[in-house]
């Protein structure tokens, strides 16, 4: 059940945004203005070719504000955390479903999270949990270097996971200094106590292991592999909770006595950073 | 002796050990300390056998003066020995945790010279992590068997959660195979333990810096499978336990043959047997059950090849199917293909519209099992069939369908056996249901 008849109708035309959070924001704004919903949203970063007219769409912090705080107070917060949060998933199309979603959620109000019903809000629901999971995962799998009192660390993945990855390991370890790269975003967030700023970084490659280090990567090795039961081995179970596309990240998955490697080019600029 | 090497042996030792998860308690960071706890947990990694690795699980020593005969540490095995110093474990732990290898500490040790003086070894090295270090991650502590109670109420101050293994699931097999240790040994700690949770958790309510005592609460752990105890047995000393200690989790662990005594069996670990229980624990924990709904006397042991809820929904038939857009949460929760985080959706998302099967599969309901038991505005899925053994397919696991013996017919299948007897005449409700007295061989 789709519930189409909330949101205006599609016209034939495209909107053109910076790739910001608040440009997608105010895309939302111009939609509810002209009460029509374009057939696509493009960002300026990952623009494509069309026959449609071009729509673009000037970013202005103060509507982006307007737009949230609507969505927030008009509807529930739980449907601006959604609009939110969408925004950092990789779904193709995830600025059609926040804006379908949003013209959804002002018609129907607060239950509108809840409408599993609609594809819609299956689909945002689906792609931001993915958002969850790989965030989870990267809680779990992310692995430290220390070089020099601070820490670095480099992740791979899918969704823009930095937002809720960095108040995690900022709650964690309050006084440590660490670096978190990003190379599928090529984005990185920097941490010293008691702050934390994100940046893009086209390159970022880990320092060469020192001796300290190298030991206590040993013994995690060693320990990693003695923790097993011999005649239990399920490589299947392992892969399934611990997917194969983390291991290039992990430090007992690495057959090298030490990491110091260098980190591939990376193909995209980053998008604006949500929150 | 090496660092290296006291890891590879204290951390063997250790493995047998089925606990390790960093979950129960939400404690956020502190400014000058280091570490957090996370109530949902966190696995850190996984190892070939395909369990996590959450904490640095590890015995303070492998020493000990005991000689039970099911376990790798037992006096008379001849194995390595080694001890870590406190201060080396706790360099360890910190080392492994700031590069977020681990989620925290779990400390076990073998008993050297007296329960109470390996009870105090290891106050001394939480001490340095909780004191020296500022260490505010996870810790799981195992209560030693025998240990002062005043000992005990100093570590369970330090730790997170604590444990006492009850090892066997009767005392008969606990006589046989751990003649050190008793029933009282082991269920006086636990009572001690659970005794002053509760009351920390009384004090915390009227005072908020009241010391906490393991907030994540209690866990223990049994070895299934050495013994002949049935599965009926084990559940319900495991609701026994849930009901009167408050514990947060019973841990099986399929037996391995590590021992030499004639009495023990040499076969393969139970494995199966184990995933079972645990499915078994889980109804009891999340889905409402009880043990007694599950096996009886008459059928003590589960069914290995349909899971024991599927189990049990074919042996109630009389209570199916029911109607998605009005029944209670705590009847869906009992239908298979439909978990808690899919009985929650389904609640929300009725109350903006009713729902049909398309809905139910973006809830994330298996359909594939749930279909048979459901309705949705008062029709079953259209097409749907219950005939020969496509329904059958339809309940069994993927694994369980691949172990079915080839050369069975589906009308001869007696599968549901031990798991149907319930229903007047399962033969009238799902006619392929041929129930015969004996189970399947090659269990």
């Amino acid at each position: 059940m789709a519930c189409t008849h909330r949101i205006p109708p599609e016209r034939d035309l495209v909107y053109l945004y910076d790739g910001s959070f608040e440009g997608l924001c105010c895309c939302i704004y111009q939609s509810f203005r002209a009460r029509e919903v374009p057939a696509a949203i493009f960002s300026e970063n990952a623009c494509q070719a069309t026959l449609y007219p071009i729509h673009r769409i000037e970013t202005n912090p103060a509507i982006a504000r307007r737009v949230l705080r609507g969505l927030a107070q008009k509807v529930s917060p739980m449907a601006a955390d959604l609009v939110r949060l969408g925004f950092l998933t990789c779904h193709t199309e995830k600025e059609r479903l926040i804006l379908r979603f949003s013209h959804l959620a002002f018609a129907v109000g607060a239950g509108a999270v809840d409408m599993i019903q609609d594809d819609t809000v299956c689909a945002l629901r689906k792609a931001v949990q993915f958002l969850h999971n790989e965030a989870h995962l990267c809680k779990e799998f992310l692995r430290f270097s220390e070089c020099e009192g601070g820490l670095s660390a480099r992740i791979s993945p899918k969704n823009f996971v930095l937002p809720l990855v960095v108040p995690h390991f900022a709650d964690r370890l309050p006084e440590e200094h660490f670096l978190i790269f990003d190379s599928t975003h090529a984005a990185a967030a920097y941490y010293e106590p008691y702050r934390a700023c994100f940046f893009p970084a086209e390159r970022f490659d880990l320092p060469p292991a020192d001796e300290c280090e190298a030991n206590w990567r040993r013994l995690w090795k060693q320990y990693h592999k003695i923790i097993a039961i011999e005649g239990r081995e399920n490589p299947l179970c392992q892969m399934t909770h611990c997917p194969k596309r983390y291991w290039g990240n992990m430090t007992e998955f690495s057959s090298r006595p030490e990491i110091a490697g260098t980190v591939p080019a990376v193909k995209q600029l980053p998008t604006a950073i949500g929150r | 002796m090496e660092l290296f090497d006291k890891l590879t042996i204290l951390g063997y030792a250790a493995k047998f050990d089925a606990a390790c998860t960093s979950s129960g308690v939400d404690r956020p960071g502190e400014a000058g300390k280091l570490g957090n706890a996370v109530s949902c947990g966190i696995c850190h990694s996984f190892a070939a056998d395909g369990r996590c690795i959450s904490l640095l699980k590890v015995l303070l020593t492998n020493h000990c003066i005991y000689d039970c005969q099911y376990c790798v540490n037992r006096r008379s095995n001849d194995t390595r020995r080694a001890a870590f110093t406190p201060r080396e474990l706790a360099d360890l732990t910190i080392a492994f945790y700031r590069r977020n290898y681990i989620e925290g500490l779990f400390l076990s040790s073998g008993v050297v010279r007296s329960p109470d003086y390996t009870c105090e070894l290891m106050i001394r090295t939480l001490e340095l992590l909780r004191g020296e270090y500022r260490f505010g991650g996870y810790i799981h502590a195992k209560a030693i068997p025998g240990a002062d109670s005043a000992l005990l109420a100093r570590l369970g101050l330090l730790c997170d959660r604590m444990s006492v293994n009850i090892e066997m699931p009767s005392q008969q097999s606990l006589h046989l195979f751990a003649p050190d240790k008793s029933k009282h040994s082991i269920l006086g700690p636990m009572g001690y333990i659970s005794g002053r949770i509760q009351e920390s958790r009384a004090d915390l309510v009227q005072y908020r810096s009241a010391p906490a005592f393991a907030p994540a609460g209690q866990s223990t752990q049994m070895i299934i499978g050495a013994t002949p105890d049935s599965d009926f047995q084990i559940m319900t000393l495991s609701e026994a336990l849930y009901r009167r200690y408050g514990l947060k989790r019973v841990f099986y662990s399929a037996y391995l043959p590590v021992g030499t005594n004639r009495l023990l069996p040499t076969a393969a670990p139970p494995l199966l047997r184990e995933h079972r229980l645990y499915q078994a624990d889980w109804l009891l924990r999340f889905y409402g059950f009880q043990a007694g709904e599950l096996l009886d006397a008459a059928h003590p042991d589960l069914n290995p090849y349909l899971d024991p809820k599927c189990g049990w929904a074919v042996a109630h038939l009389e209570q199916f199917p029911i109607e998605v857009n009005t029944a209670p949460y705590e009847r869906l929760l009992r239908v298979p293909g439909i978990g808690v985080r899919s009985a929650k959706r389904i609640v929300a998302a009725r109350r903006m519209g009713s729902l049909g099967f398309p809905d139910l599969k973006k809830a994330g309901v298996v359909l594939k099992r749930a279909q048979y038991f459901l309705t949705c505005r008062g029709k079953m899925l259209e097409g749907l069939r219950i005939k020969g053994d496509s329904v059958l397919r339809a309940l069994l696991s993927e694994n369980s369908a691949a172990r079915l013996p080839a050369e069975q017919a589906p009308e001869q299948l007696s599968l549901f056996s031990p798991a149907i007897p319930k229903t007047q005449n399962p033969k009238e409700a799902f006619p392929w249901l041929a129930p015969t007295e004996s189970r399947p061989s090659g269990t």
